[in-house]
């Protein structure tokens, strides 16, 4: 049984089509790719994932249950987790503080969650900055943060939203092996990314959106090839280099 | 039918108030808790002038909506512009600027006035009642509320003027506006002048039948917030609406229980508005 | 393990152990009632804007009606001491529980309204609650109770002249509301209304829920000032909605926190020390409080802190109030 499964998803924001749809499974284990142009829908998908907003049509299923529509805290406590686009740290708060905040969702013990902190930011190579204010960590210590935050909550699928953009190609290097760390561990992955030379080598499996809906799914090599999947990436113009 | 049309007169006085105050909030997005001290500052104004003159409030009008139109200019340039540019919990700061603004004022009215009750009682309509179909008119608050409708109305126009479009603008795109040459720090300082001068019209009219004290502010400031609430933050015809409806309210209020739970009965409603509706009859934020 | 949270933490209790010691030692030397007045007042603001700063700072919910729930507190407590003579100590405990009660009553509905208008809500609440208080007989309307004079005894919470009784008593509640405050800043709801403070959506994405902890906040602040309101009842001896309920309270329990340190756990204390002897020294030099100039300082003081020094008096002490950017 597939970990996630997307079941024909419409999401409509004031007349604009989101998503129209979208279906496809994630098998647990996994790292799928979620790619396409901008404004292709990926974080609109995303959103209605963790629970952000509810699908207009459809459903999505976690393991079987229904979790599409209850919310950001059901979604949280079904083992969704995810990062942001636009990097949502808390600015008034450490490192570890950060991290104790996603600690906290498995646990009502500082202490445990302090203890759970520390090992997670030790596997994201964080550790040395644990006492250091949020808001002065770089960009890319900011994308870790929150992945690192993320996990804090164990989850058992994590969204990552662009975390790979805008780094130095040694940031970005740092950043797959990251992932790759994390499915180690267990955790099936979702990615939405634009720099597709990075995220393909990645991926065991990817979902192209173009325009809102699917517009193929297929392994990374195939879709390199896909003659209408460059189409849609070159007609882009805003595209990521 | 006497009560009715009762609450109908002093619903337009709150509708005016809840006006200026809409005005403010739909431009920046600020509570002016200060509201009610700026009508009190109106009322205390006219009061005085009257005093030392003798003229009718009538005549005192455009000065004191002058004197007001100046002192919304002030605090916004003094201490609004300020507020806006804290970085820290930006929230809490708009809420306590106005808030001790409002506890400042009241305090300096105190100073200077005591607490006594004041009231203006020699002008051109004061204890003149009109009898219609059985119904007693005070002419003062009639009055007032025929200088509350052309104060809407003048608010109408003024929104169908350059002035008033961009104000719109700000309203509507605040981020916006300066990219089509639209001063927003001038606009601003025009709006807090523009809705002051709007209560401090209705406090002038008040004045004329209404006793003037340091805690009148309080009382009439708690009346627009719920008018405003209920009709709608940013809405002008929000503002009339709801204004009339908590007159009408309170009046019937006042009639059915105890004239010193009339407040309770406008209260209720808003709390549950409120709860159903929580951007008020009209609101657009 | 060692890390600068846990060592914080530890230092904070030292002080405030430090301090409690102090002043319970200290009093024994003063004699002079006046100043034990002062001391008692201080400590009882204190106890009672760091159970608004429960809500208010911690929580986010900015309550500028807070005098409600120390008016349920007073009134319950006494109403239960003249009637069925019922102990103050049980009775504070039923003020507060029922504060605690109206305060749940008022957020279930207000919570989903944010910042200014949650604001204004607490005040038309508070003044619904002065409205009604004022017409009801059975509490006293308008005049109030005078609280009958039962004999000296810590059971009936009433003392003939001695002030040492009172002052153990609001130090105990200070101390008391401290250490909520503290254990609550450390706790996993601590954590969740920081969150919630800096990224709301974060926050929800990370499954911190945050209806159900405003709700305990609000049941937290609204025991504890309750509680309050009861203990003052019982050192002044005369309650009535003018002194108990009215808008100025409400501004004197929540400004003493908005002075030192809105959401820091030494805030409130700090800004009703500064404030409460401030408050005292402007009344018998410049008048009574129906002059005026205590409303003009309370307003200039929120004004300075609000647009200088938001982060409050408590950022002068350290680079970086807790909690602070």
């Amino acid at each position: 049984m597939a970990l996630l499964e997307v079941r024909s998803v419409s999401k409509s924001f004031g007349g604009v089509a989101a998503n129209v749809d979208i279906s496809f499974d994630v098998a647990e284990g996994e790292i799928l790719g979620l790619l396409g142009p901008n404004g292709a829908g990926k974080t609109s998908l995303f959103n209605s994932v963790s629970g952000e907003v509810s699908p207009d049509r459809g459903e999505i299923l976690l393991a079987g249950k229904r979790i599409s529509g209850l919310g950001p805290f059901a979604c949280a406590k079904a083992g969704i987790a995810r990062t942001f686009q636009v990097v949502r740290s808390f600015e008034s708060m450490t490192v570890l503080e950060n991290v104790m905040v996603g600690a906290f969702s498995g646990t009502g013990s500082s202490a445990e969650a302090m203890r759970k902190s520390y090992d997670v930011l030790a596997f994201c190579g964080l550790q040395a900055k644990a006492e250091a204010p949020a808001h002065l960590l770089s960009p890319a210590e900011k994308r870790r943060l929150e992945v690192a935050r993320a996990l804090a909550t164990e989850p058992r699928l994590l969204l990552l939203d662009e975390m790979l953009t805008g780094l130095t190609p040694t940031e970005a290097q740092g950043g797959v092996q990251l992932v790759r760390d994390v499915a180690a561990r267990g955790v099936t992955i979702i990615m939405v990314e634009h720099v597709m030379e990075v995220v393909l080598p990645l991926v065991s499996r990817a979902v192209v959106l173009n325009l809102g809906r699917v517009l193929t799914i297929g392994a990374p090599a195939a879709i390199v090839k896909n003659p209408d999947v460059i189409r849609a990436y070159l007609g882009d113009r805003y595209a990521a280099h | 039918m006497q009560v009715l049309v009762s609450g109908l007169l002093m619903g337009l006085i709150y509708a005016l108030v809840a006006a200026g105050l809409s005005l403010i909030f739909g431009l920046m997005d600020v509570v002016n808790f200060a509201h009610g001290e700026l009508m009190m500052v109106a009322m205390y104004a006219v009061f005085t002038l009257w005093q030392v003159s003798g003229l009718d409030p009538f005549i005192l009008l455009p000065i004191v909506a002058a004197l007001l139109f100046g002192v919304g200019v002030a605090i916004y340039r003094l201490l609004i512009s300020r507020a806006l540019q804290v970085r820290f919990n930006k929230g809490m700061v708009q809420i306590f600027v106005t808030f001790g603004l409002a506890i400042f004022i009241r305090g300096l009215a105190q100073l200077i006035y005591g607490g006594e009750f004041r009231s203006i009682t020699t002008t051109w309509l004061a204890n003149r009642t009109a009898n219609v179909y059985g119904v007693y008119l005070p002419l003062p608050q009639v009055a007032a509320s025929v200088v509350c409708l052309l104060a809407f109305a003048g608010l109408l126009a003024i929104n169908r003027t350059e002035f008033g479009r961009a104000l719109e603008a700000t309203r509507e795109d605040r981020e916006a506006v300066a990219l089509i040459g639209i001063d927003r720090d001038r606009i601003f300082a025009l709006g807090w002048g523009l809705g002051s001068a709007t209560v401090g019209i209705a406090g002038v009219m008040l004045a004329g039948f209404y006793y003037v004290s340091p805690n009148v502010g309080a009382n009439f400031a708690l009346i627009a917030y719920v008018t405003v609430a209920l009709g709608g933050f940013g809405s002008m015809l929000g503002a009339l609406a709801a204004g009339l409806l908590i007159g009408e309210v309170e009046a019937i209020t006042a009639q059915l229980l105890e004239p010193s739970l009339k407040q309770v009965g406008m209260f209720a409603i808003y709390l549950a508005v409120l709860m159903f509706r929580p951007r008020g009859l009209f609101g657009k934020i | 393990m060692q890390n600068s949270i846990i060592l914080r933490r530890r230092r904070e209790l030292l002080v405030a152990g430090g301090l409690l010691v102090a002043l319970v030692v200290v009093p024994l030397a003063i004699h002079d009632v006046y100043t034990l007045n002062l001391i008692i007042i201080t400590l009882l603001f204190a106890g009672l804007s760091q159970a608004w700063n429960i809500l208010g700072g911690y929580c986010g919910q900015i309550s500028l009606g807070h005098s409600l729930y120390f008016g349920v507190g007073a009134y319950v407590s006494t109403m239960l001491f003249v009637g069925p003579h019922i102990p103050p100590p049980v009775g504070m405990l039923a003020g507060g529980v029922l504060a605690a009660l109206v305060a749940l009553l008022v957020g279930w509905p207000c919570f989903r309204l944010s910042g200014h208008y949650y604001a204004i809500a607490t005040v038309v609440v508070q003044e619904i609650g002065y409205l009604l208080a004022l017409n009801w007989e059975w509490i006293g309307g308008a005049s109030g109770i005078y609280i009958p004079f039962r004999g000296e005894s810590i059971l009936n919470l009433q003392f003939r002249t001695a002030k040492l009784p009172y002052l153990y008593l609001v130090l105990g509640f200070a101390a008391i509301t401290w250490l909520v405050a503290w254990w609550i800043e450390g706790s996993r709801w601590g954590f969740s209304w920081r969150a919630v403070k800096d990224d709301v959506v974060a926050a929800r994405s990370l499954g911190v829920r945050i209806f159900p902890s405003k709700m305990i906040a609000a049941a937290i602040s609204g025991f504890f000032t309750g509680v309050g309101g009861a203990i003052f009842a019982q050192y002044v001896g005369y309650i009535d909605p003018d002194s108990i309920l009215a808008g100025h309270i409400a501004i004197l329990i929540a400004l003493p926190a908005v002075l030192g340190g809105v959401g820091t756990l030494w805030g409130p204390f700090i800004g009703a020390a500064v404030l409460i002897p401030l408050r005292e020294l402007s009344s018998s030099y410049l008048g009574s409080s129906g002059s005026g100039v205590d409303l003009m300082l309370y307003g200039a003081l929120i004004m300075g802190v609000a647009l200088f020094r938001p982060q409050g008096l408590v950022s002068l002490f350290r680079r970086g109030a807790h909690g602070a950017a």
